[in-house]
């Protein structure tokens, strides 16, 4: 059922079997898988899509597995929304959430690219799976690779959300902390898997993982009615996500299932205390700079983004635009994310909301256009990063409710 | 000054599969000579015909991205440990118009 022609090179075009690789070996550039997209345009009809299961093998074509996928069946499919109440706020009047803080299972859009990774993990019979992470990650490694029967050994930085570290070993996870921040972590990881015969779902097995991506792109086109929108905003970490959305929307229009070319703008959102992408784009240049991360915004930091390239250069291309947003603003845009609509988003939803505020209020995103803001993952990973009110305290006596609420009007 | 050069899988091909090196230098740009000397093809492979590190190449000293440092120019202590790892990539795309999607 495969339609994978291989894995090519990003720079100089060298192409590979689609194998275990990381890169390429003449320039160390990222690789990307290459598919028969004549004959997955003749399987992969809107009718045909229409009537397979909500998930993201739905569009299983267009992604790099062999046969058919053994774990994350219930991955993806996750509701695009019409978010008015945010939209009056933020001044945007056809403003759309793409809500994957409710991803199966483990409520963030990685169960997207680990679902691809842990199903190729088996495909070439690897003995276990691992990663480096800054918490999202590894929840949906470790729960992935347990539902395979594959051990996991998963590495993140010493400084992760407790919330994070519980919800990985749960699973049974072998799971390591390591001293330094996440590009320490992820230096450590490729030295790992440089060694050891395991699949490292962002190291050997990228060019496939990173694939799980495009499926976010594919589910927005076709839950606005086969349409591309006109601009998305994407959280960014280390660039992968806003790059594959590209991707996505390019392969829909290439076999068929897009009228008209997108001309979708990507906008990209990180925190000010970690966004080196952001800088680049401001510059207009491609060229990333690292940083030392400092936010709240633990899922997005990565001072050294692997895509980054990439995503500025996307960005750049589509006439979009990137902004980030200081830790104050990502609580206030969790919270306002969750009290004008009902989701709670973990720090990189309140960045992307904040991002997208910005965006709005400096007139870079049509007002009248079609916006879809990205929410990556779920609040309750998070419960830190906003500071509530503490529930006031009564007696169990009508007396004391009704003291309580005086004067506040009754809502019908 | 001597010290420890770690050299990633796809480099070994240079190194007759040696995972460590030793050599003597006092900056990075020293390390890349030594090792070009002793492995033709390493400098090639590691820098871009600038004489800059590739974009794709990262080159720490003591755990510290040279980026963070002095580049090519850092200075390396006797006994220190200089890995070169590649970036870790999975990216999508030349930068192609939505008009003239990937042929």
């Amino acid at each position: 059922m495969s339609f994978v022609k291989g894995l090519q090179c990003r720079e100089c075009g060298r192409p590979y079997p689609a194998e275990l690789q990381a890169g390429c070996e003449d320039c160390f550039a990222p690789l990307e898988v290459d598919y028969d997209y004549e004959a997955a345009a003749r399987e992969l009809t809107r009718q045909r899509i229409a009537a397979r299961p909500a998930a993201m093998w739905r569009y299983r074509e267009l992604l790099p597995l062999e046969s058919e996928p053994a774990v994350g069946l219930g991955t993806g499919f996750t509701p695009l929304l019409r978010a008015e109440r945010l939209g009056r706020a933020l001044g945007l009047k056809n403003l759309y959430l793409k809500n994957d803080s409710a991803c199966f299972p483990t409520l963030s859009f990685k169960d997207r690219v680990t679902a691809v990774a842990v199903n190729k993990a088996l495909e070439f019979r690897l003995e276990a799976v691992g990663c480096a992470s800054t918490g999202n990650l590894a929840n949906s490694v470790a729960a992935n690779a347990a539902a395979a029967g594959l051990p996991s050994y998963i590495l993140v930085p010493e400084n992760l959300e407790r919330t994070k570290i519980t919800a990985t070993s749960i699973y049974g996870s072998r799971l390591i902390a390591v001293r330094g921040n996440y590009d320490d972590v992820n230096r450590l990881c490729s030295q790992i898997a440089d060694r050891h015969p395991w699949g490292f779902v962002n190291v050997n097995l990228r060019p496939y993982y990173a694939e799980g991506s495009k499926t976010v792109a594919f589910e927005i086109a076709e839950q606005l009615g086969w349409q591309a929108p006109d601009a998305i905003v994407v959280p960014m970490a280390g660039g992968a996500l806003i790059s594959k959305i590209h991707k996505g929307l390019s392969e829909l229009r290439r076999i068929g299932l897009l009228k008209d070319a997108p001309t979708t703008r990507l906008f990209g959102a990180q925190a000010a205390g970690c966004n080196p992408i952001v800088s680049a784009v401001k510059r207009g240049s491609t060229e990333i700079r690292p940083v030392k991360p400092n936010t709240i915004a633990k899922s997005l930091s990565i001072g050294n983004p692997a895509d980054g390239y990439y995503a500025a250069g996307f960005i750049l291309q589509t006439g979009g635009g990137a902004e980030d947003a200081a830790d104050p603003e990502i609580s206030a845009g969790i919270q306002l994310l969750a009290e004008t609509e009902g989701i709670y988003a973990e720090t990189a939803g309140g960045v992307s909301i904040a991002v997208t505020r910005k965006l709005a209020a400096q007139g870079l995103i049509d007002p009248d256009g079609v916006t879809v803001v990205v929410v990556s993952g779920n609040g309750l990973k998070t419960p830190d990063a906003v500071e509530l009110a503490e529930p006031e305290v009564i007696d169990a006596k009508i007396d004391a409710f009704e003291r309580l609420v005086k004067g506040v009007a009754y809502v019908a | 000054m001597s010290l420890k050069v770690i050299i990633p899988a796809p480099l070994r091909k240079y190194t007759q599969g040696s995972e460590i090196v030793e050599v003597q230098a006092s900056t990075v740009q020293e390390v890349i000579e030594q090792l070009d000397s002793r492995f033709p093809g390493i400098r090639a492979s590691v820098c871009d015909e600038s004489g800059g590190l590739r974009r794709f190449i990262n080159i720490y000293v003591d755990g510290e991205d040279v980026r963070f440092l002095e580049n090519l120019r850092t200075e390396t202590r006797d006994g220190a440990e200089v890995a070169i790892v590649p970036a870790i990539s999975g990216g999508s795309g030349e930068f192609r118009n939505w008009t003239n999607p990937a042929s």
